[in-house]
């Protein structure tokens, strides 16, 4: 297990190397100089120099790469150059927002997806599973954020139950909540589509098996047989989907922040490319990458840990 | 043996694919075309489709922008394959040594990037264009075709006439070209449809934020953005370029699971 975990630990490191080596340089071949972006057109060449050096930006590639990194590992993100606040505040504020945001269209894609994935493999091949699967095709081909347009259109515009968009701040919970069920539900719904799927087929897998049957010979009823025995171990799958669902709907909600005006991670990101403000870029695109690589660094490592086979495997 | 499903995915499919091809040719109004005084028009004769805020046909702009999505992801799902697939076979081919191992990592590696960020990304640093979106795009569906050669590959590796292949002095290279590749194409056709239309969705994302092909080029995705203003005055201009984004996924996925069936032998008779 030891090795097996220093293995692991040795990929993940590796991975985060490489993968802040590659950030960077995308950054560095993005053009416009964030100095001059800064000041303006009329700056003087003086003034910009200036700021270039107190900025950093004219020390040499390797150096300002290892100060990134150096900085990232003591905490220090930088500082944003428009906002003028450490990176790493700014991404704690934005977090507020977006980890609740991908916490909720989670949990409202599981509360959806479990039901409607059980009774589909329940009923598998009747009327009502050939409906649930004819429904998560369209879940997974609907775009989120025409879906989110028509929840607007729908449930604010028409009916007024809740805000089109903008977010007030955590200070009314109710009202925090409120702005961020549509969204939520915009973006949960290909994933609570994906969801229902993954647990149904890996459902009907397990159903296969002959401890099921065991089950059902000792006199579990088919329901009792899917719920205790058959649920259990086709979580494994689920639980990795959820996994990568959950890195996605932090990275992913970029485009349904930028539909309802959420200032959250995506948001954040999207301003900050548009403004030049690479530092902030660079950091939160890192976060993000750590993020996933972290989540399926404790995926592999619970697995291992559950079950042996996967560790003689590695 | 009919498959209903199938006959529905292709003839959505290539409705999408006809209408792009047509409107090279041929659409009922020109899409640059505007008409004030005809703006926002719901359905009618005339304007099968209704009009937008400026008048221009929108079932004209639907052909076209069929047209820039399908080519989108088409070229993006060819350069996945074109540059995954033969590494796939590469690392199937000397599985376990030092080659498979970088190119498995690599791929993990490009998994764990939020895909949309970069692709965002990409298309900020270098412009928004149709054809950066199509690189972005691209990039992302490299390590998938690998995964997929590589695991179509290691499969055949083990069989007797490979193995005879190798006796009979074949080079690995020649045995992954003549064999191997063959016989894994139904894997990859399924993929390819999958990541069809896993591409047209991400062009609609991209163009809706504004990152995807620029105007004059009709795109689903700009005309949604462009929607939004108008999406409580006149609801159809939203309506519309959705509704043809979800045909040509739902369509697509259609395709790629029932060709999966029918080209999958052991699947027969099994509900997927």
């Amino acid at each position: 297990m030891a090795r097996y975990f220093l293995k692991r630990l040795a990929a993940l490191s590796l991975s985060l190397i490489v993968a802040s080596l590659v950030i960077f340089a995308l950054i560095e071949v993005t053009p416009g100089d964030p100095a001059s972006f800064m000041l303006g057109l009329n700056a003087a060449p003086e003034t910009v120099a200036a700021l270039r050096e107190q900025m950093g930006l004219d020390r040499p590639l390797p150096l300002r790469y290892l100060g990134w990194v150096a900085g990232m590992l003591s905490g220090d993100f930088g500082q944003s150059y428009t906002y003028k606040i450490p990176v790493a505040d700014l991404v704690a504020a934005r977090l507020t927002v977006s980890l609740p945001l991908a916490l909720l269209a989670l949990a409202l894609a599981v509360i959806v997806a479990v039901p409607v994935g059980l009774i589909a493999a329940a009923r598998r091949g009747r009327a009502t599973d050939a409906a649930i699967i004819a429904g998560t095709q369209v879940g997974i081909a609907v775009p989120n954020f025409w879906f989110a347009m028509l929840l607007v259109l729908l449930l604010a515009v028409k009916w007024r139950l809740f805000p089109a968009g903008g977010f007030p701040g955590w200070s009314d919970p109710l009202a925090a909540l409120r702005a961020l069920t549509l969204p939520a539900i915009a973006l949960a719904l290909p994933q609570a589509a994906i969801l229902a799927r993954v647990l149904r087929s890996a459902l009907i897998e397990t159903l296969g098996q002959d401890y099921i049957r065991t089950a059902r010979a000792k006199g579990l009823s088919r329901a009792q047989a899917l719920t205790r025995h058959a649920l259990r171990n086709a979580l494994i799958p689920v639980l990795t989907i959820l996994g990568m669902q959950f890195s996605f709907l932090l990275a992913g909600a970029i485009i349904i922040e930028n539909v309802f005006y959420i200032p959250g991670l995506g948001r954040l990101i999207f301003q900050a490319i548009s403004q030049r403000d690479l530092i902030v870029v660079e950091s939160v695109v890192m976060i993000l990458v750590f993020a996933v690589i972290l989540v399926t660094f404790l995926t592999d490592l619970a697995y291992a840990l559950v079950d042996p086979r996967l560790r003689r495997r590695a | 043996m009919i498959r209903p499903l199938l006959i529905l995915g292709a003839a959505l499919s290539l409705t999408a694919l006809a209408a792009a091809l047509l409107s090279l040719v041929w659409t009922p109004y020109d899409i640059t075309q505007m008409a004030i005084a005809q703006k926002l028009r719901p359905p009618s004769p005339a304007h099968w489709a209704g009009t937008d805020h400026f008048g221009r046909d929108i079932a004209s702009m639907l052909m076209a922008g069929a047209r820039t999505s399908l080519a989108v992801a088409l070229v993006a799902v060819g350069i996945g394959m074109g540059v995954g697939v033969p590494l796939g076979l590469a690392a199937a081919a000397r599985r376990g040594s030092w080659i498979d191992e970088l190119i498995m990592r690599g791929n993990d590696l490009i998994f764990a990037f939020p895909s949309l960020v970069i692709a965002i990304l990409i298309t900020a640093v270098f412009g928004p264009s149709a054809l950066n979106a199509i690189i972005a795009i691209g990039i992302f569906n490299i390590p998938v075709f690998a995964r997929v050669s590589r695991a179509g590959a290691l499969s055949l590796w083990t069989l007797d006439y490979i193995r005879a292949a190798r006796v009979a002095g074949k080079s690995r290279t020649r045995i992954s070209a003549e064999h191997i590749l063959p016989n894994i194409a139904n894997l990859l056709i399924v993929q390819g449809t999958i990541q069809f239309s896993l591409g047209i969705l991400a062009e609609a994302g991209l163009s809706y934020v504004g990152l995807g092909a620029q105007p004059p080029t009709a795109s689903w995705g700009r005309m949604l953005a462009e929607a939004q203003t108008f999406v409580t005055l006149a609801p159809h201009v939203a309506l519309a370029p959705g509704l043809a984004i979800v045909a040509t996924v739902l369509g697509l996925n259609l395709l790629g699971d029932g060709l999966r069936d029918a080209l999958d032998p052991r699947l027969r008779g099994r509900v997927a």
